[in-house]
């Protein structure tokens, strides 16, 4: 009987607890449309396309290959990346380099970014520091899956 | 013959102005439900919706929900009965939407020498007639369910018909104790009643002489309008409910037929717990205070003051149930029937014993 009571007075305060925040977001977000500045907003949303959330710095967003100081791909197509890649999205055809010191480089890279579960094994595995996802990039949604493969060009660029 | 045509008239344009309250009120509801349960939750709430860019904090999602309702697929599945299926939400609205009829919306109003009572149809069992319009509207969860062919609607349905049966003793018995107060089951004269003063000042509402009656028929009426925390028959956690086959705008007349609910349930509770449209201390010439002063108003402004009240009032309440509802997390089956047979059954008839026991004092 007193477990039922006490069960009780804690199903008023439950109400008691939504009517304070509604009563208190209620007034805040008049504020807010009336324009005055508050340091409380009354909500934590955020409106996302207007207004976004920082990325942490080690968010793993879209890839984007890294350059040598001459403009060329870093990547020495080791195919570590291939290899690893759980989701088997990476491509990457070699091509023999003039320079001795480089031997290799990608003729073609392609990321089937419509498979990549974005774990960033790619990063982890490769040697040369080529392929990086630090872009701050995650808004890539594309309306067909052909438009999500991205080649050398888009990589780099 | 010219006074009927009139007389026809005068109900026809009630009957419209009444539905289209209701109906109004129930999109401003799917709105408040947004943006309540929102506030309460911290978040924004939908305010996307716009029109030529212009947003009004979302007041425009009630039409945006209803295009879209109206342009999604009717699907029929083929294992249904057919012409059930499509019965059902209209049954279950019919009923619901009728009983706005008997609801006292004010007091009478004089244009000319002509009075008009602001109501539809001022019944000798007003009370009764909402109370078995609300229950015939079980039908249409039980059809809706059985109709559909389908296991979760069907267990939906029967949860449902359990449900209300079991409430609708509990409803009707905590009104006894207020019919015996004010000796009548019309409307009109209970809300009439609630204009006197008890002890000369306090209005003599029907919460301050039944205020446990008022509890019970609180609890009972929330259990009626199957929301949360009595949300048995949907349960969209559990079964997905009684309109698991339904959609488009089938689907949007049940969702309706809850936001209706819980406008009836609110203008009974004002009706008959918190004086309808009666202001306290507001005659028909305008306010007598009990501590002397006198305000005097003119008609008019008497009839939309009332009116006022009894609008303010009912909002009231859909706040609070809507309130209720995001805050309290749905009973378990067996807690409910407890709860309705072994808690407000017994409740009630006390309420009416001791009400009894009061009067013959
Ligand atoms: S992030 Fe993971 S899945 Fe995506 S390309 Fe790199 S290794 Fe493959
Ligand atoms: S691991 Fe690095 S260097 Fe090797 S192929 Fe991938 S991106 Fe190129």
């Amino acid at each position: 009987m007193i477990k039922a009571l006490g069960y009780f007075i804690e199903i008023i305060r439950g109400i008691f607890i939504t009517t304070r925040h509604f009563v208190v977001n209620l007034f805040f977000r008049c504020l807010a449309v009336l324009g005055i500045k508050t340091k409380r907003k009354g909500s934590v949303t955020i409106q996302y396309p207007e207004q976004k959330k920082e990325i942490a710095s080690r968010h793993r967003s879209l890839h984007r290959l890294m350059t040598r100081p001459d403009g060329k791909p870093r990547c020495v197509a080791c195919m570590l990346c291939v290899t690893v890649c759980p989701s088997e999205c990476i491509y990457v055809e070699a091509a023999e380099d003039p320079d001795p010191e480089i031997q290799k480089y990608p003729a073609k890279f392609i990321i089937d970014l419509s498979r990549c579960c974005f774990c960033g094994f790619c990063v982890e595995a490769c040697p040369e520091d080529a392929i990086r996802m630090d872009t701050g990039n995650v808004e890539f949604a594309q309306y067909s899956q052909e438009d999500m493969i991205y080649d050398l060009d888009k990589l780099i660029g | 013959m010219t006074e009927t045509l009139n007389e026809m008239l005068i109900i026809f344009i009630k009957i419209v102005c009444a539905l289209a309250w209701l109906l109004g009120l129930t999109l401003f509801l799917t709105w408040l439900e947004r943006k309540e349960s929102a506030l309460i939750q911290d978040r924004l709430g939908a305010n996307r919706a716009s029109i030529f860019g212009i947003r009004i904090i979302g007041l425009f999602q009630p039409i945006a929900d209803a295009i879209k309702m109206i342009f999604k697929e009717d699907f029929v599945p083929s294992f249904s009965r057919k012409f059930l299926h499509t019965m059902a939400p209209f049954i279950s609205f019919f009923f619901v939407a009728i009983t706005i009829a008997a609801i006292p919306f004010g007091d009478n109003l004089r244009i000319g020498n002509r009075t008009i009572h602001l109501q539809i149809l001022d019944f000798n069992v007003g009370l009764l007639f909402i109370l078995a319009m609300l229950s015939l509207g079980i039908y249409g969860i039980i059809i809706s369910g059985w109709a559909s062919n389908n296991k979760y609607a069907l267990i939906g349905g029967l949860r449902g018909a359990a449900q209300i049966i079991s409430y609708e003793v509990a409803l009707g018995l905590s009104l006894i104790g207020l019919i015996m107060v004010y000796p009548s089951l019309r409307l009109s004269s209970i809300v009439l009643y609630q204009g006197e003063l008890l002890f000369g000042f306090l209005p003599k509402w029907g919460i301050f002489l039944q205020p446990l009656g008022f509890v019970i028929f609180l609890f009972a009426a929330l259990s009626e309008t199957k929301r949360a925390p009595f949300d048995l028959p949907e349960g969209e956690s559990e079964i997905i409910g009684f309109f698991t086959e339904y959609s488009g705008l089938k689907w949007g007349l049940f969702m309706m037929v809850d936001f209706m609910e819980v406008i009836i349930v609110s203008t009974l509770l004002t009706t008959l717990f918190f004086g309808g449209w009666q202001v306290p201390w507001l005659a028909s010439d305008g306010f007598h205070f009990p501590w002397g002063g006198e305000l005097l108003l003119s008609h008019v402004v008497v009839v939309l003051l009332q009116v006022a009240a009894f609008n303010i009032k009912v909002f009231f309440f859909c706040w609070l149930q809507i309130l209720i509802r995001w805050t309290y997390p749905r009973f378990r089956y067996d807690q409910l029937m407890d709860f309705g047979w072994k808690l407000l059954i017994p409740l009630s008839l006390v309420n009416i014993i001791g009400t009894g026991i009061i009067m013959t004092l």
